[in-house]
């Protein structure tokens, strides 16, 4: 009996050993785990290193006030106001696309559609991420941007009918049901009701053909502008945009959907308000998360967006050429020498810089609501 | 007797290879026009010559001219003419450059095949590039808006336009003119043929190689584009591309036989397979 007891008991030199191994398999993991952050670390410091030359350069003042890029003449001009004017144009487009086609595929994915098909749907979206982004670029330089100038109008009418149409079917419904809501006798309701629809109905349908018809008749000069490449980009991050929300929306939970219709709401009543206000922080996570892809996207834009450094007028035109600061970097650094230090090098060191802390902030917001929201329902 | 003979000879041709075996290297520096050309030559040399180790540097054409000025390099690739100062510079150090013109570089201007316009004077397009001319029917066409088109300024391709086109002399002085802010960059020629393919109201150029029926190719101060026209130095948009070296190289020398090498059959299947125009005609 005593034998076997000394037997499981470790010599000092056992135990030493086994110490040893722990703190190396803990070091070595440490240090995989400290790769990523130091890597992280390294890219900005070395692009803030290079960035500095330009900030203590003359050149600063103009770099946020002009718009005239001329990187190559003389006297040189790095006025890149027109640059990051593309780049928030494009960002913004794509999220005006992305956001509400992704969202609301994300609560049809969790909420609408049977368990049987979302389980073909979503690896359908979600292949959307798989394709390179040259792809998309090849196809919005060759396939898009000859459609854009050709029947740039029809398409556009095409789109403003199809994604507009039942949007204004069910506000009209909607807002003829609050309008009439107060009358009390429940035969004079139905029939207000009724007519107020139809009125609304037909007002709406008038201001659809209206700006149709206004969308139709507009002719697209050239075809990789800021519109194909919003649009182009609100694809590529639909895939990200609607496997976060969805997963934040699956989040919530049965019990709380439950508890909704248990105390008397519509399936609309409960997504609404239930639903949608519960899984808000994962949503704003999926939102700033497809709009970093969009913003930082470069193969794309230097394909398709024509590249051309202005400001277009007016401003929120998306019907006109832009350039983006991806893609100005991406297009420029061969040129720009490295070896004699030129200002063009810094220059382009200084956009990556802007992207990298637009990008940081980005990701701080998410990260503070998802903390903030996490916080709120801990208490 | 005879033993010893055949050993003294065995000595003196293992002597003589090893003479000729050590490594004779040939530094070229300069344009990143040239580059491409310098750089096929240089495979095409050391595989029938291993012996030479050739290294080619693309830091500009500037810089080309320096490095030879200074004895860095056996040959300056260049896509300009020396200019007065360097060759100033030169003759202080004792360098005498000669030029060697290898290839002749051409633009072609091209259109959508539907655009009825016949052709354009130098001033015409830089007017279209600085964006002084806005509307096809200021040069013979129809009212409609100019989409202009331009390569990427990382390119020669843009280089070469932009040192033809854009670059003009008032009163003797060399003036450069600006592209315009609405211009639309594209990455590569072959883009830049299908933009205009795709799109009836653009303008753009490409390089000779990269004609096609899909685009139509138009007549620059009344002269088409083409090997002839190019290779004479009639057609506006083009120019030779050099390589200098100190002095005219000695005959049999590496140096001589690396420049002369465009003189070629190979020499001329190189030059046209980069896209340039060759100086032969084989």
């Amino acid at each position: 009996m005593e034998k076997q007891i000394n037997r499981l008991e470790l010599t000092a030199s056992q135990v030493l050993r086994n110490k040893i191994l722990e703190a190396l398999g803990n070091g070595v993991l440490f240090s995989i785990a400290a790769l990523a952050a130091i890597a992280v670390l390294f890219i900005i410091y070395f692009i803030a290193k290079d960035a500095l030359p330009f900030f203590q350069s003359k050149h600063l003042l103009e770099f946020f006030t002009s718009s005239s890029w001329y990187p190559t003449a003389e006297p040189v001009k790095f006025g890149a106001l027109a640059i990051f004017a593309g780049s928030a144009l494009v960002t913004i487009g794509s999220a005006l696309v992305a956001i509400p086609l992704g969202v609301s595929a994300a609560v049809c994915l969790s909420d609408v559609l049977p368990f049987s098909l979302r389980q073909y749907v979503k690896p359908v979206i979600e292949i959307l991420a798989a394709i390179p982004s040259v792809a998309y670029g090849f196809f919005a330089l060759v396939v898009f941007a000859p459609l854009l100038q050709n029947s740039g109008g029809t398409f556009m009418a095409t789109a403003w009918l199809v994604i507009a149409t039942p949007v204004i079917a069910i506000l009209s419904i909607v807002f003829a049901d609050l309008l009439t809501t107060n009358i009390k006798d429940a035969k004079l309701r139905k029939i207000s009701r009724t007519a107020t629809t139809i009125c609304l109905f037909i007002i709406s349908a008038l201001l659809l053909i209206f700006i149709a018809a206004t969308l139709k008749s507009i002719q697209i000069m050239s075809g990789t502008n800021a519109l194909n490449v919003s649009i182009i980009l609100g694809i590529m991050a639909l895939p990200t945009i609607v496997s976060v929300a969805e997963d934040s929306l699956q989040a919530v939970g049965r019990e709380i959907r439950e508890g909704s219709y248990a105390l008397g709401a519509t399936r609309a009543e409960t997504l609404v308000k239930t639903i949608l206000p519960a899984a808000k922080s994962g949503i704003l996570a999926a939102i700033l998360l497809g709009v970093m892809r969009a913003l930082g996207e470069t193969m794309v834009v230097w394909m398709a967006s024509g590249n051309a450094a202005q400001i277009p007028t007016p401003f929120y035109n998306f019907l006109e050429p832009v350039r983006t600061l991806t893609a100005t970097i991406a297009g420029e650094m061969g040129e720009a020498d490295q070896s004699t230090g030129s200002m063009q090098y810094h220059v382009l060191f200084a956009m990556g810089l802007c992207l990298l802390i637009f990008c940081f902030i980005c990701n701080l917001i998410s990260e503070w609501v998802v903390r903030k929201e996490r916080k709120k329902l801990g208490a | 007797m005879k033993k010893i003979l055949s050993a003294v000879a065995a000595l003196v041709i293992v002597g003589s290879t090893v003479v000729t075996a050590a490594e004779e290297t040939l530094v070229l520096d300069g344009s990143t026009t040239v580059g491409p050309i310098a750089k096929a030559f240089a495979e095409y040399y050391m595989s029938i010559y291993p012996e030479v180790n050739i290294t080619v540097s693309e830091s500009g054409s500037g810089n080309g001219a320096k490095s030879l000025v200074n004895s860095d390099c056996d040959i300056a690739n260049m896509s300009r003419f020396m200019k007065e100062k360097e060759f100033k510079a030169a003759a202080e150090k004792g360098i005498m450059p000669v030029a060697h013109v290898v290839a002749m570089d051409g633009l072609a201007v091209i259109v959508n095949p539907a655009n009825p316009v016949k052709g354009f004077t130098v001033e015409q397009l830089r007017d279209i590039y600085t964006g002084k001319v806005t509307n096809w029917k200021e040069v013979g066409g129809p009212d409609k808006a100019i989409v202009v088109i331009s390569r990427d300024t990382n390119s020669g391709t843009y280089e070469t336009f932009y040192n033809l086109i854009m670059t003009h002399k008032i009163d003797g002085e060399s003036v450069k003119e600006k592209i315009k802010d609405g211009a639309e960059y594209v990455g590569s020629n072959g883009a830049v043929r299908q933009r205009v393919a795709t799109t009836p109201t653009a303008i753009g150029y490409v390089g000779l190689g990269y004609l096609d029926r899909s685009v139509k190719a138009l007549p620059v101060n009344g002269i088409m584009p083409g090997k002839e026209t190019v290779a004479s130095g009639t057609y506006p948009i083009a120019r030779p591309l050099y390589m200098f070296t100190n002095g005219y190289p000695k005959l049999g020398s590496h140096t001589f036989r690396f420049v002369t090498i465009y003189l070629s059959e190979k020499g001329q299947e190189i030059v046209e397979d980069i896209g340039f125009i060759p100086m032969t005609n084989y």
